[in-house]
């Protein structure tokens, strides 16, 4: 962690950079915030990097590519396919953005530890975060293995290269364990009532925060279409059980083929949905019908929505 | 789930208007029969369907959605019925996926010429949605009253 | 004061469900929310704080208003019926009691609320002391006693047992109603209950949180403060912090086109959505800088100004466990604190 505050203090004095896109030391471990830096002493006591730095940064790149001058970012291996689409859509300029990638161990989520009354997280911290988790809590001290804590996205990992950066600090572990698309077959695998019971089970819970929307580095519009006033449906609330639908499948339709799975909506879902199953049922289907595509890792690649083949197959394919 | 013998779908047909709006004129003024069930919604090309026209659909009542272009190849855009053949294509695999019933959504492609296709595939599709009964799992409590 | 065998917990709940609705935690695909009971509700009682709080028992994320319909030309209107039976809610923390509190002051005071008041009246709270406090919890600084919850009745386990004591007219018939589960007995147990979670409440990190400095005046002292600024920054804009607070109470009205007429609804709003108390001639708030102040601001400044010093938060801590930034209310109490103004 201390190179990375000192590579950004040195581009900070040099001139070459006017800010720093990182993250900031909360009260505790894990309740760590993007946020800016342009000092060297507020980058010297508050700039951390740990285990906990899940947020994908690469979102607000949008908004500092509109301030002038260089902003130093740190991406994350998957943070980096994020930038990259953005690029892509022309939402972020890359002559703005010095990056610097971070090598990543996984990362963890506070809710996976299982305890209560959280005080400290020993062993999260980068870059010699361990394999046992020390949890010190109200109710005494728990062992977890750093494995069982981290967030699904992790399980599922694209791998550990940066897909842009100019320069790299850190070393990443290979976390990737579980098949990207076993839960999705699981779910295919079902009947339409067994389908329709679990989602309904899971959008249920649907608040209508609209945490997943606004924290999706794909979700960029200016103006989004359930915030419109003309718009029958309530954009804050789910008033009937179509509306949940209504909402997660068009957000999800809306990203799709832009998705680069990051998973940071399952993340910040308050009410633990596990919306990336949204958004990877199409990244399958796109990958197994139109020829396997990963939003983000090729900036020149043929977005499958934008694209096509007179030989595509037909609507409803696959129906039993 | 039993359905009634007097029991009519209310049937939604997003339809091109340089082919099967048309196919469906023809359909008219050569008397060929389909159900007066089905509402026809007019759009300059198939590629103008959003997926939210079709959910929007559904939420106001329909109990199933049919979307017709000309065939592939004859778009009067060139192109638009291509973008438009992957989208409902992802669009179905997802609503299948989260359990509707997978009779209620088809796509058709029916040129201008093709009035009998048009009448045999609404008549096809009225069939198979009757054989579902009403929409439940993809609609608004509200628009049923 | 009473008491219930934890084994027969199942067959109190199944008893005062058969007197009318009753609401309480119920797990719903891994997460604890209030719901109505039934037979095979999962039920748990164990999970500190509900992701939404009581509230929604109360004042609904979303309600029907009133239905225009048309039929043959001719216009009808209905009005929603108002709550007319009564419900209890079962299992409700200290702190989203004093919620209900927060929100009286709102939807009870001139003009009443109709719709709120007939549930409150209507509703009975049986409220649940917390065993074990979480870090996240400062309900302390707000005079709330998570060792002795408000309520119309009040709960709390120990041992085998389930104590129950009435602190209210509607608690005491709740009891008469229920009175053949329950055996009486003495305090001693729940003395010792108390005690032990007040010993927990000694060592939560963020038992000195000190709110010196907020109050009607901050509303003049601290508006126009820098740190806002800084302190907004990572926000994104969403609602979470809102829809899961249990004194949050803006609500926006929409209509709903059915087809054949209208339904006028309420629902909830947020003060961190763009469109927030937007009128014809445009939006009061242009920033997110300002709809975040204005979210502190009324729960800090502007709410006991107009409500004699009551703070518009009780410290459930639910917005430090849900931001998806990990912003909230306590690093801002914290920051303002650091600058000494």
């Amino acid at each position: 962690m201390q190179e990375l505050i000192n590579k950004a203090k040195s581009l900070l004095e040099s001139g070459e950079i006017v800010r720093v896109l990182g993250w900031r030391k909360g009260e505790n471990d894990w309740d760590v915030e993007p946020a800016f830096f342009t000092t060297a002493e507020d980058l010297e006591s508050n700039f951390v990097y740990n285990g906990f730095c899940g947020a994908n940064l690469s979102k607000y790149m949008i908004e500092a590519s509109r301030l002038d001058g260089k902003t130093l970012v740190f991406l994350k291996p998957c943070d980096s396919y994020s930038f990259n689409q953005l690029i892509k859509e022309h939402r972020i300029d890359r002559e703005k953005a010095y990056i610097i990638g971070v090598g990543c161990k996984g990362k963890l989520k506070i809710e996976n530890l299982g305890a209560e009354g959280i005080l400290s997280v020993e062993g999260a911290g980068y870059p010699d975060c361990s394999e046992m988790l020390t949890v010190k809590t109200l109710y005494g001290d728990k062992q977890v293995a750093y494995k069982d804590a981290m967030l699904e996205r992790c399980h599922v990992c694209k791998g550990k290269d940066h897909k842009i950066y100019d320069e790299l600090i850190g070393e990443s572990v290979d976390t990737c364990d579980s098949d990207r698309f076993a839960e999705i077959a699981k779910i295919e695998a079902m009947s339409p009532e067994e389908k329709f019971a679990f989602f309904q089970a899971e959008l249920s819970k649907c608040i209508r925060c609209n945490a997943c929307r606004n924290v999706c580095p794909a979700c960029s519009c200016r103006k989004c279409v359930f915030d419109s006033t003309k718009f029958d449906s309530a954009q804050k609330a789910n008033a009937t059980s179509f509306e949940e639908k209504m909402f997660h499948i068009i957000r999800a339709f809306h990203v799709a083929g832009r998705c680069t799975d990051c998973g940071e909506c399952s993340r910040v879902c308050p009410q633990g949905i596990p919306l990336h199953l949204f958004n990877r049922k199409f990244i399958k289907d796109i990958n197994s019908l139109y020829g396997e595509y990963q939003a983000g890792a090729d900036i020149d690649a043929a977005a499958p929505l934008t694209s096509f083949r007179t030989d595509d197959a037909e609507p409803g394919v696959g129906r039993r | 789930m039993p359905v009634n013998e007097n029991w009519k779908p209310t049937i939604v047909a997003f339809c091109c208007n340089w082919c099967s709006y048309a196919g469906a004129d023809l359909a008219g003024s050569s008397r060929l029969a389909y159900p007066a069930d089905v509402k026809i919604i007019k759009v300059p090309c198939s590629c103008r369907v959003n997926p939210m026209f079709i959910l929007r659909a559904f939420e106001k009542g329909a109990d199933g959605v049919i979307m017709c272009g000309c065939h592939p190849g004859d778009c009067h855009y060139s192109t638009g019925n291509y973008y438009a053949r992957r989208r409902m294509t992802l669009l179905f695999s997802m609503l299948d996926y989260l359990g509707v019933e997978n009779g209620r959504t088809r796509v058709e492609w029916v040129s201008a010429a093709e009035g009998v296709k048009f009448s045999e595939t609404m008549n096809s599709f009225v069939a198979k949605v009757r054989t579902l009964g009403p929409s439940v799992r993809l609609g608004d409590l509200r628009c049923k009253n | 004061m009473y008491r219930i065998a934890k084994a027969d917990i199942p067959a109190l709940l199944a008893a005062i469900a058969a007197k009318g609705e009753l609401y309480l935690p119920v797990n719903t695909a891994g997460k604890t929310n209030f719901a109505p009971w039934s037979e095979d509700a999962d039920v748990d009682l164990e999970t500190l704080k509900t992701v939404r709080s009581g509230k929604d028992v109360f004042f609904p994320q979303s309600e029907n208003l009133y239905s225009c319909h048309r039929t043959d030309g001719k216009l009808s209107v209905t009005a929603a019926e108002l709550e007319d039976k009564n419900f209890v809610v079962f299992g409700m923390k200290a702190c989203d009691v004093r919620g209900l509190a927060v929100l009286d002051k709102v939807f009870l005071s001139d003009p009443v609320d109709s719709y709120y008041a007939a549930r409150r009246k209507h509703g009975t709270v049986v409220s649940l002391a917390c065993s074990k406090p979480d870090t996240s919890c400062f309900c302390h600084c707000f005079g709330i006693d998570c060792a002795a919850p408000e309520g119309d009745v009040a709960t709390w386990f120990a041992g085998e047992h389930l104590y129950w004591l009435p602190q209210s007219e509607k608690g005491e018939s709740l009891t008469a109603a229920v009175s053949s589960l329950l055996e009486s007995t003495d305090d001693a147990a729940v003395e010792d209950a108390k005690a032990a979670i007040r010993s927990i409440q000694e060592k939560l990190p963020l038992k000195d949180l000190s709110l010196e400095g907020w109050g009607a005046e901050a509303a003049k002292t601290k508006f126009d403060s820098p740190l806002w600024e800084q302190l907004y920054k990572p926000c994104l804009a969403c609602g979470t912090c809102t829809f899961v607070c249990p004194t949050c109470q803006c609500y926006d009205i929409k209509d709903y086109n059915t087809g054949s007429g209208v339904q006028r609804m309420r629902c909830w709003d947020s003060c961190m959505y763009s469109d927030f108390t937007m009128m014809a001639h445009g939006n009061n708030r242009t920033s997110q800088m300002q709809r975040f102040r204005q979210r502190f601001m009324h729960k800090l400044a502007y709410f006991p100004a107009n409500n004699d010093g009551m703070f518009s938060c009780v410290g459930c801590g639910r917005c430090v466990d849900k931001c998806p930034s990990h912003l909230n209310i306590v690093k801002v109490i914290k920051a303002f604190a650091k600058e000494g103004k």
